[in-house]
């Protein structure tokens, strides 16, 4: 190993000298497991795993989740990709993830590359590696896979003899912060376009041109971001300017990707042989959101919601339950109760099911006694804890981030919970909303004690509430985008109050690190000036952002340092409504004439109806008006679309969404 | 009529790394893809009846490990083996199966020792005479979690046996396995004076009272 690389980490990345041959890493693991903390996560051979002969196939798809396995088995995109890879006679995909820190040394000390876990191939040997980017706190374990797989970090230095380093996820809605690391970023949903991207590096394979044509035939993909073709320009300040096109027949913007209609369910899941943190089967029932909660990401960026017919999701448990014999399932989405046929779904699942001894999660009930009955109907008798999430308080604040639910509504719900059976009421807030008071924190005091006093009457001292209070960060695409976020010290002094006054028997109080929170907010409203920050803190050890015992405040603030910028310009500044932002070329359809609109309203304490009730029209339709016309009925949440009168461009063949297009539709 | 089974299985690959509490979930799940009748506790949290003998620790492969299952119907034996063989994750494999009386004492306590399989990864130059010396000894005194204790005594056997096919030198152990009287193969090899880490262990069998 030549130590003098010119590159940061343990590994030259000339591969030469550096790779091993399958046989050899699994000769070199049989020392190194018993020597780390849950080997099991290193050794793959679980059941319905694939292997496939890699002589047989044109391609070799290596699927990262850039933290533990634990973690990452329990994500459903890489689970529902793997199966779509794998499904194509011509390609196969296999898994990798971040080793801990423990393994991370053994690797290095023994020269041992990251290695995919199906056929312990180092990831190098792959046509292509895609990370799964749901938040941003992956970003610094992005770079150490690369590093262990002795790839190197940066696009530009990338050549033919590379894989093609690929990223999606809820992340990569502001790739930015990312740009000089991934060669192509999906924005969107994976599922047709990895396909696609797939199908592009197999033509570009056979046809021996230079690497630059594939990043090309890429950019035409919809839904398809390589951002070494673009230029991003800055105003003195250090505000964002424009992004410019390096070559003209790139797309501008760059308009997500979706689905018309959501497949069915994935039920050939991996079974792992040890424990993770959903260690389920998980069924996707609906996706997208109605409500416009203004704080949320999801909710804005997965638009228009789309539903899984009753009979598909129980058609796809039951084939799941054979496949794999779990014992849990997550019906999953942005909002249960909104599904619109939530309790025929419960009762059949119920009635389907029983005496199999199962348990169904059903997460992210509203807050109204419909929920009750939901959770009844699934007559779980463990009873362990009911979650609510008002998100804040009073009811002004709760005007403000959209969600207006009535205090009396909260506490009718309540009591409900109570009278059914369970004694513990989970409730979420955020603190740190646009415009909180010190009285808006304290409110939450209150709240969670008139809870408990519900339950009181009902179930006597038993009656417990437990306060998960995270802290607001403002996110792109979302109509707090121009927000700033709470400093340390506002973020300090309304978890003290919260410590200081939420106590009592039974009830608890949960919270994160003010530094945690600060991380992902600049982070997340990062500009391509970001990259250099990311890429100093992961070479000053910054690993595992995400995880308390491992994330290094001081090492990020030196990595500002080290660049010469400040985090108070992404995190704390007030954004003027005008400010042209580093992610607004990459479109959601969602338009920001929307989204400003609704901030605005916000100030105002304006709420919005569900959009069921009303279309506010805020980009989807017009932008996907003749996918709704083609899959007319509950598939979508939206409007019908019958005429033909809002005009779209073709949205199939890909590629053919351009911005004067989308300036005309809608209009 | 309920029934219960006995269950002598092999624990090898990938397995090997799944640690006593996931192997239960692992069986768990295989018994519920088999779609046998599982009986289950009652209460508030049914758990599956499901027992099993001796925990294997971490890393060891076995071709001997035990499970106790009791399902609520009585089927043959041939009716079940064919469905548990198809439902088995990699990784485990079954030997035998036989129905064992209803009451028939747990598992656990009818423990008496586990026949194991050392072998050395790195050439280990004086391995007969480190295993002289330890046989010889009349007392081996170490200390597990903070308590004294003999180790000696909890050795029943232990001798050489002919090098594996990549020339790896290997021993014999027969360890008490008895209740508060159990020996670890790693402990042994510790006091043999190689590191644990570089040995690997196979549980050929478990010898239970009659």
């Amino acid at each position: 190993m030549d130590l003098n690389c010119p590159n940061i980490g343990l590994f030259c990345y000339n591969r030469s000298h550096m790779t091993y041959s399958r046989e050899e890493i699994q000769t070199k693991l049989e020392r190194i497991l018993p020597t780390v903390q849950k080997p099991g996560r290193y050794t793959g051979g679980e059941l319905n795993q694939v292997i496939k002969d890699w002589g047989s196939v044109k391609s070799t798809v290596a699927l990262v989740f850039p933290d533990i396995y634990d973690l990452g088995m329990s994500n459903l995109g890489v689970a529902i990709l793997y199966d779509l890879l794998n499904q194509r006679p011509d390609a196969l995909a296999e898994r990798a993830f971040s080793p801990w820190s423990d393994m991370e040394s053994a690797l290095r000390d023994n020269g041992i590359p990251l290695y995919s876990l199906e056929s312990k191939t180092a990831l190098s040997e792959f046509d292509i590696v895609g990370f799964s980017l749901p938040y941003e706190t992956l970003y610094t374990n992005t770079l150490n896979v690369l590093d262990l797989a002795g790839i190197p970090i940066f696009t530009n230095e990338r050549t033919e003899e590379h894989p093609l380093i690929i990223a999606g996820g809820h992340a990569t809605f502001n790739p930015e912060p990312m740009h000089p690391f991934i060669d192509a970023f999906v924005i969107g949903e994976g599922e047709d376009v990895i396909q696609e991207i797939v199908d592009a590096h197999q033509a570009w394979k056979s046809s021996h041109k230079p690497r630059p044509d594939l990043l090309h035939a890429l950019s035409q993909i919809w839904g398809v971001y390589v951002p070494s073709l673009y230029q991003a320009e800055y105003f003195e300040d250090g505000t964002f300017s424009h992004i410019e096109k390096q070559v003209d027949d790139v797309p501008l913007p760059i308009i997500k990707r979706i689905l018309a209609k959501l497949p069915p369910p994935t039920t050939d899941l991996i079974v792992p042989n040890i424990d993770t943190v959903h260690n389920r089967i998980p069924i996707e029932i609906m996706r997208g959101c109605t409500r416009g909660c203004r704080f949320c990401h999801a909710g804005m960026i997965t638009r228009p919601v789309r539903e899984r017919p009753v009979d598909e999701v129980i058609q796809a448990i039951h084939e799941a339950l054979a496949k794999t014999g779990f014992e849990e399932i997550g019906l999953l989405s942005l909002s249960s109760s909104d599904y619109t046929h939530a309790l025929e779904l419960i009762n059949k699942v119920s009635a389907e099911f029983d005496g199999r001894h199962l348990s169904v999660s059903l997460p992210s009930l509203r807050i109204e006694s419909f929920s009750v009955e939901l959770m009844d109907a699934l007559k779980d008798t463990r009873r362990s804890g009911f979650t609510l999430a008002p998100e804040a308080a009073t009811e002004r604040m709760r005007e403000i981030i959209n969600k207006p639910v009535s205090t009396q509504q909260i506490l009718d719900t309540a009591r409900a919970i109570y009278e059914r059976g369970w004694t513990n009421i989970k409730l979420y807030f955020m603190i740190g909303h646009p415009s909180e008071t010190i009285e808006d924190v304290r409110a939450i005091v209150e709240l969670c004690k008139a809870v408990q006093a519900e339950g009181r009457k009902l179930v006597g001292k038993r009656a417990k509430v437990t306060a998960g209070v995270s802290t607001f960060v403002p996110k792109p695409h979302t109509p707090f985008q121009w927000v700033p976020c709470d400093s340390a010290e506002q973020i300090l002094a309304k978890q003290e109050l919260l410590r200081r006054e939420l106590r009592g028997r039974n009830l608890k109080l949960n919270w994160n690190p003010p530094e945690d929170t600060l991380l992902e907010a600049w982070l997340s409203r990062g500009d391509r000036r970001m990259a250099e920050v990311v890429y100093q803190a992961w070479k000053l050890g910054a690993r595992f952002d995400a995880w308390n015992e491992h994330f290094r405040f001081d090492v990020w603030m030196e990595a500002f340092d080290a660049v010469g910028l400040q985090h108070e310009f992404y995190t704390y500044r007030d954004r003027p409504i005008d400010e042209v932002f580093p992610w607004d070329h990459l479109s959601t359809t969602v338009r920001k004439k929307f989204l400003t609109e609704d901030y605005l309203w916000s100030l105002q304490g304006r709420t919005r109806v569900d959009c069921r009730e009303r279309c506010f029209a805020c980009g989807i339709l017009p932008t996907f008006a003749d996918m709704r016309r083609h899959n007319p009925g509950d598939v979508w949440q939206c409007p019908e679309v019958k005429s033909k009168r809002i005009k779209v461009s073709e949205i199939t063949p890909l590629g053919a969404i351009h911005s004067n297009e989308i300036e005309v539709i809608g209009e | 009529m309920s029934m219960r089974i006995r269950i002598t299985f092999s624990k090898t690959s990938a397995m090997r790394y799944t640690s006593h509490l996931d192997l239960h979930r692992a069986w768990e799940r295989t018994l519920r893809r088999a779609e046998l009748p599982l009986a289950y506790s009652q209460g508030f949290n049914p758990r599956p009846k499901i027992n099993l003998a001796s925990a294997l620790p971490l890393g060891f492969t076995s071709e001997s490990e035990v499970i106790d299952v009791r399902l609520e119907e009585e089927l043959s034996l041939e009716k079940i083996a064919p469905v548990l063989e198809s439902a088995l994750p990699p990784g485990l494999q079954v030997n035998q199966i036989y129905e064992v009386d209803l009451k028939a004492p747990v598992l656990q306590s009818q423990l008496l020792a586990s026949e194991i399989e050392i072998t050395f990864l790195d050439p280990f130059a004086d391995l007969e005479e480190r295993v002289r010396t330890l046989l010889d000894a009349q007392e081996l005194p170490r200390e597990r979690r903070g308590k004294a204790y003999d180790l000696r005594p909890l050795i029943e056997d232990l001798h050489l046996m002919s090098e594996d096919s990549d020339g790896c030198q290997r021993l014999f152990a027969r360890l008490s396995a008895r209740e508060g009287a159990t020996a670890r193969p790693e402990e042994v090899v510790d006091e043999l004076g190689y590191d644990p880490l570089a040995a690997r262990v196979h549980r050929m069998r478990i010898i239970f009272q009659e």
